[in-house]
């Protein structure tokens, strides 16, 4: 492990959320602005990345979700799940529905390529992030 | 919806064994679930395009031109049933094999599996191209997995050789999207035959090139038998089905359908490298001892019969090249799992070091006649129809050459069958102390019978499956 740096690894600390909050942010912007799952997703990797260079590979790789095979696979999961709406109402596959859920106070809009978006998000991160954190670790184990 | 589930679901399933790792029992579970729902979809598929013609479905609801289309005529729907069979054929006999199956294997299998599925289904050039690199990406994660020294270096062969056809094809793809403006299969033959030939072929041409990259035919072979040795049996088998017959397939559908108005030089050209194909093969089998490495070089000498018949550019042409490809992915992968059973019993793949088969195993040996004989094209069996449909309208077009070739290679791949029964079957083993072991074949056995009597089955009564691929042919390039 490379030696350690104190004052990044408490800065590491409060940007990690940080991050992967301005993440959450740009792929929910993406539906109407620039961001999205992708770009989203690529945020979410910096912040593994960053958090691996301060604490190891192996922790980085704890804070990840289900772990890099499983998110990734969940990931594209959820995209495939996206289509099956449209097609259990005879509609094309991937065919997108757009709808609003009334919660009383405001209206929670909702639709099938939100869940796209998130599964490409959760895809991005697992597998590109996944690559980094081999590579840091491998890193590590050759310095 | 049926015509994307052939896709669906090996992808799906693909995805639930990279979640079900950890219980290795659960994943077994899903990936036959998958196997066989494939299975099933797939003969649904085929039932619903023979009745109600070719089903079609533009994903997202955005129409085709614009938007990436899915179609299913009796060509694709057979492909994709054939497919499926070897994959679940596979799949059986990994039941059988020594080594148990490790984390990546299933996942990757179905994932090739669905790359398959999205090449023989998509509608669209580019869509091609993106399940091809699938194919590649899980045939380079399986290639990657024996870990040793061997298997890197056939792993980088594959790797280098197959990223220079990827390119290629993608170049290819650019041009005719920049000259036509279209991606879709319909659009794309309906802009080609508006346009001068001349103009568009130089981009057809070097489309063609990359496909044939993809499908192994001479002289851009050279990473088949340079990597396909290293695999593990049931693989061999899967990729030998599968990968070159998707390109040949991707050939077929843009020669003798989207583009099918092409100069005819280019159809000469594809049937000189069909004859030197089928030669080189052979050839390079008949020199080779090890069952492996014969099986990778006849699988490039079958090839070059498929390219034959498309190259012959008629409806015939292309029933027998259809017909050739399906009994050709059937009986190979029964040549490669036999020649896999015969390593277990006798110890070794080099034909020099086993023997005595014959005696210790009768059945195991008529499964290979069977299987051998259906190769080679001798009648009653699926192979003879084959070459007699690629042969006699290589005659009928007055392409007596190429219809000479074609047999005399036919009598070159009985030597190389021959070698193997005397060396693997009738000669005794060289250690005169050798027992065959108790090794648990029993599920090897059932997959390789009902591959040898498929291909028996379809030899003795060919009627329905020969019309069927003229049926198929006739529908190309709008009738042509």
């Amino acid at each position: 492990m490379t030696p350690r740096a104190l004052m990044f690894e408490v800065a590491m600390r409060a940007l990690y959320p940080l991050l992967l909050a301005a993440s959450l942010w740009l792929l929910l912007r993406g539906h109407n602005a620039p961001g999205g799952g992708f770009v989203g997703g690529l945020v979410a990797v910096s912040a593994s990345a960053a958090y691996a260079i301060a604490f190891g590979a192996r922790r980085a790789r704890l804070r990840m979700p289900l772990g890099p095979p499983a998110l990734a696979a969940a990931g594209v999961l959820m995209a495939l799940a996206s289509g099956l709406p449209a097609a259990l109402l005879g509609l094309p596959f991937l065919t997108h529905l757009w709808t609003t859920l009334p919660l009383g106070v405001v209206d929670l809009p909702l639709s099938t390529v939100m869940l796209f978006d998130l599964g490409v998000y959760c895809c991005v991160w697992a597998a590109v992030g996944g690559y980094c954190l081999e590579l840091l670790g491998a890193q590590e184990h050759n310095t | 919806m049926l015509v994307l589930l052939p896709l669906l679901v090996p992808l799906t399933t693909a995805l639930a064994c990279v979640l079900a790792a950890p219980s290795p029992r659960l994943q077994l579970a899903l990936s036959w679930a998958g196997a066989l729902a494939l299975l099933g979809c797939a003969v649904a598929l085929l039932v619903q395009v023979e009745t109600g013609g070719t089903a079609r479905l533009a994903l997202g609801n955005w129409p085709p031109p614009f938007g990436i289309e899915f179609a299913a005529d009796r060509l694709s729907a057979a492909m994709v049933l054939v497919a499926a069979l070897m994959g679940a054929a596979a799949l059986g006999f990994q039941a059988a094999a020594a080594e148990s199956a490790h984390g990546a294997l299933l996942p990757l299998v179905h994932g090739l599996l669905a790359g398959a599925c999205g090449a023989l289904l998509t509608a669209d050039l580019f869509n091609l191209y993106v399940w091809f690199e699938l194919m590649l990406i899980c045939a380079l994660g399986l290639l990657v997995r024996g870990g040793t020294a061997r298997t890197l270096e056939a792993t980088l062969k594959y790797f280098a050789l197959n990223m220079v056809g990827t390119l290629l094809l993608l170049a290819a793809v650019a041009l005719l999207y920049g000259a036509t403006g279209h991606l879709n299969f319909g659009a794309l033959g309906a802009a080609a035959r508006q346009m001068d030939a001349a103009a568009l072929s130089p981009f057809v041409a070097l489309l063609v090139l990359a496909v044939l990259m993809k499908a192994g035919a001479f002289p851009l072979y050279a990473w088949l038998p340079a990597a396909y040795h290293t695999l593990p049996a049931p693989l061999l088998a899967l990729f030998a089905a599968l990968l070159t017959k998707v390109g040949v397939y991707a050939l077929l559908r843009l020669l003798g359908d989207v583009f099918a108005g092409s100069p005819a030089l280019l159809y000469q050209a594809l049937g000189w490298i069909a004859v030197l194909t089928m030669v080189s093969g052979v050839l390079g089998a008949a020199y080779h001892w090890d069952m492996r490495r014969i099986l990778a070089f006849h699988i490039v000498s079958q090839i070059g019969y498929m390219l034959l018949g498309i190259a012959l550019a008629s409806p015939a042409g292309s029933a027998g090249a259809m017909f050739y490809m399906w009994h050709n992915m059937v009986v190979k992968g029964a040549l490669i799992l036999i020649a896999a059973m015969v390593f277990r019993l006798a110890g070794h793949y080099d034909l020099r070091r086993v023997g005595g088969l014959y005696a210790a195993r009768p059945w195991l040996a008529t499964l290979f006649l069977i299987a051998a004989f259906a190769q080679v094209g001798i009648p009653p069996l699926s192979g003879f129809w084959g070459k007699l449909l690629l042969v006699r309208e290589s005659f009928a077009q007055g392409e007596a050459l190429w219809g000479a070739v074609a047999l005399g290679v036919g009598a070159l791949t009985l030597y190389s069958m021959a070698k193997i029964w005397l060396e693997a079957f009738w000669k005794p083993h060289p250690d005169p102390a050798w027992q065959p072991p108790r090794a648990r074949l029993a599920p090897a056995y059932a997959v390789t019978a009902t591959l040898a009597a498929l291909a028996l089955g379809v030899g003795v009564y060919p009627e329905p499956f020969i019309a069927f691929a003229g049926d198929a042919a006739q529908a190309l390039g709008g009738g042509r």
